[in-house]
């Protein structure tokens, strides 16, 4: 199921909408880290209000990704993590470490509104 | 008290991607049921997830029973003909891994269980864990 990915001045949003496989999640990655530069992105917003779990395999996959995009000279914002999904990421050991994270789409948009280029 | 999710047993085939997604909801279909809360639901739902992948990525295919045995405890039984864990024990330790991952999914779920078994040989594993309503 692919991951529908806006653009808004120069931040996409990837707005995850249901339960994704692993490859989703790689080819999610993927596409954003290829289109940061086709759009002259500053920011990368990843809103994963609609998954039901994050594991071991998606919080890895969100911490690459967002590493991945810093490299490309961008600035990835993880927005909606559920109170129930960081309790489960917490107790299973979980974090997304140096990964910027914010409530919802609008705190995701307000910090790299306000964050100068990189 | 006896619900009539009780005594439930629910298998789910894992062989696709897909199937992961597939094992988890059911989990946390049938742990809500049963009374879980919604955080211990999705702890549940994210032990399988681990669970499912490890019989995709190392078994390539097998099975999970989500069992509901009547006194409060779901008891999840993750199995495979796959070629078997070499070391069970190291890869119960955070950080090992075999296939370039983390190492943090069997090491979480063995911590986040009331109870946990994991029987391993060149003809397959099983992984049996319990989480205990409170």
């Amino acid at each position: 199921m692919a991951v529908p990915i806006l653009k808004q001045g120069d931040v996409l949003i990837a707005s995850i909408q249901s339960a994704l496989t692993d490859v989703d999640l790689v080819s999610l990655r993927d596409a954003l880290v290829n289109r940061v530069s086709s759009y002259r992105t500053r920011g990368v917003i990843v809103d994963v209000t609609a998954l039901d779990v994050l594991d071991s395999f998606a919080s890895r996959t969100l911490r690459d990704l967002a590493h991945m995009i810093r490299l490309r000279g961008a600035t990835t914002v993880i927005v909606g993590i559920q109170p129930d999904v960081a309790f489960a990421m917490v107790q299973l050991g979980l974090t997304l470490e140096d990964i910027v994270t914010a409530l919802d789409l609008e705190e995701g948009l307000a910090f790299l509104s306000v964050r100068p280029k990189q | 008290m006896n619900t009539a999710a009780d005594n439930v047993e629910v298998r789910v085939q894992i062989s696709r991607v897909e199937d992961v997604v597939q094992a988890r909801q059911h989990g946390r279909a049938l742990a809500t049921d049963i009374g879980f809360s919604a955080s211990e639901a999705t702890l549940i739902a994210a032990a399988i997830s681990e669970l499912a992948r490890n019989i995709v990525k190392y078994a390539g295919r097998g099975e999970i029973v989500l069992r509901c045995e009547g006194d409060g405890t779901l008891r999840m039984i993750a199995r495979d003909d796959g070629p078997g864990i070499p070391d069970t024990q190291a890869a119960l330790r955070p950080g090992y891994s075999t296939s370039g991952g983390l190492g943090l999914g069997l090491p979480g779920v063995r911590r986040i269980s009331d109870y946990f078994e994991i029987v391993s040989t060149a003809k397959g594993t099983t992984v049996t864990l319990e989480k205990w309503k409170r």
